[in-house]
């Protein structure tokens, strides 16, 4: 861990089919635990100063080669630069190409139940909950890019065939994310769009934000790669105000 | 998968040759057919697609690829946009594969992949925003320019978990064919990339052909 203290700043737990906001400031860390083991977070970042610089999963993968997200890669806007580095994770595989359930695809799987049936057990999607916490700030569809899937390791065979790996998941996966600029983070903890399990999934997930320990010269993130080296160096001129 | 094209040139609307580094914005209506041709091989053309009556619905990666169960896209490919909905559907593919992984270069992101002195490149999503810019009544602004579709580009995953940029798949003459399901907008970056060896540092023409 690279948190600076012990105690976090704030807990918050996520319930099951749920969907929150909030505005993390550069120097936070913010840690994620599956509790109960199969848990599916999407998340997507956005710049609060300039809400049309976007968290973009193409720049992320392919400028650090990789499908799959774990400690040591960065998350990077479409402008270059990065929302958050990834400084802990003991789950290894977290997918961003898959975007997110829609009401069709949980009903086609689990069946519809309504609201007044349900109530807080409700079958919430995942486009639904994003396009809620997008709406607060002015944001909506036009403005969903691919999102995280984290604690959702999705593989793909060589003729590129994709599933989910349902053995991956277990209780107590965390990984931390660094924020190395002021992020609006969206987040909801609906099912995957490739689970299939028998029941709709209800996986709460832990919040916890700590401060960070400062970026060292040596630190993992930052020299994992080359291009994340280059990634920091655009976030110190965005910090000097020379960014734009 | 390999699919040959039964449609005859002579019989086409039309034909545009674009420019390496140039972009090209166009309407194509419901039942028609679109080819793409990498006329001296190697060559990318970075695609977006939009509904033309309603351009908040437009090409979404992730929904094409997640409803297919497959990352790469070929002749069967339905291409869907973020609202689920297919826009147009691969019907012939003399190149095989083709990526919509990898987004589109910008003068951003090539200083992070490249150099922090590549800022001024030219790259595709400056070719986009000068696209859009140029056609303000068509009603695309930057919200609307996320995740394409990279003609001819093969970017393998690994089983482990890697992307890679290979080369080697298409080649002059290469053509990939696609029918519109809606009345689509069509907006093609044909990729300007000076620092990527998949295309020998060398960008060249592609032509759009209309049937």
């Amino acid at each position: 861990m690279t948190h600076s203290t012990a105690q976090p700043l704030y807990t918050f737990e996520l319930p099951a089919a749920s969907h929150w906001s909030l505005k993390i400031k550069r120097g936070l860390e913010l840690t994620l635990t599956d509790i109960t083991g199969g848990a599916n977070l999407g998340m997507m970042f956005y710049n609060p100063e300039n809400l049309l610089e976007r968290y973009n999963a193409p720049d992320t993968l392919k400028c650090q080669h990789t499908f799959k997200l774990t400690r040591g890669n960065c998350l990077y806007s479409d402008m270059g630069r990065i929302f958050c580095s990834i400084t802990a994770d003991n789950f290894g595989w977290h997918e961003t190409v898959c975007g997110n359930s829609r009401k069709q695809h949980i009903e086609k799987t689990w069946g519809s139940l309504s609201y007044q049936d349900a109530q807080n057990d409700w079958r919430q999607n995942g486009f639904d909950a994003f396009l809620v916490e997008l709406t607060k700030y002015g944001l909506n569809e036009r403005d969903m890019g691919a999102n995280l899937n984290l604690f959702s390791k999705v593989v793909a065979d060589e003729s590129g065939n994709l599933s989910l790996d349902a053995s991956a998941a277990k209780p107590g996966a965390s990984l931390t994310l660094r924020f190395e600029m002021d992020t609006l983070v969206v987040m909801h903890s609906c099912p995957h769009p490739l689970n299939q399990a028998a029941s709709y999934p209800r996986t709460p997930v832990l919040c916890e934000l700590f401060e960070a320990a400062p970026v060292a010269d040596d630190d993992f993130c930052k020299n994992f790669r080359p291009e994340n080296g280059r990634g920091f160096e655009n976030n110190r001129l965005y910090h000097l105000g020379i960014g734009a | 998968m390999i699919r040959e094209s039964d449609m005859l040139l002579s019989e086409a609307q039309e034909s545009t040759v674009v420019p390496a580094g140039d972009y090209l914005l166009k309407k194509i209506k419901r039942g028609q057919t679109v080819r793409i041709t990498d006329l001296e091989g190697n060559q990318a053309a970075d695609t977006l697609f939009y509904n033309a009556n309603n351009t908040a619905e437009r090409y979404s990666a992730m929904d094409t690829i997640r409803e297919q169960g497959n990352v790469y896209l070929s002749a069967g490919t339905l291409l869907r946009s973020n609202f689920g909905n297919p826009l147009l559907e691969i019907t012939a593919d003399t190149c095989g594969r083709h990526d919509t992984l990898g987004g589109a270069c910008a003068t951003e992101s090539n200083t992070v992949r490249y150099d922090l002195n590549k800022r001024c490149m030219h790259a595709c999503r400056d070719s986009w925003m000068l696209a859009i810019g140029e056609h303000e009544s068509v009603g695309i602004s930057k919200r609307d320019i996320t995740h394409n579709i990279n003609f001819f580009m093969n970017v393998p995953v690994t089983a482990e978990g890697g992307l890679t940029f290979e080369d080697g798949i298409s080649a002059p003459g290469k053509y990939v064919e696609m029918v519109a399901h809606m009345d689509v907008y069509m907006l093609v970056s044909n990729c300007p990339q000076l620092n990527n060896p998949c295309n020998g540092y060398n960008p060249t023409p592609v032509e759009i052909t209309l049937w």
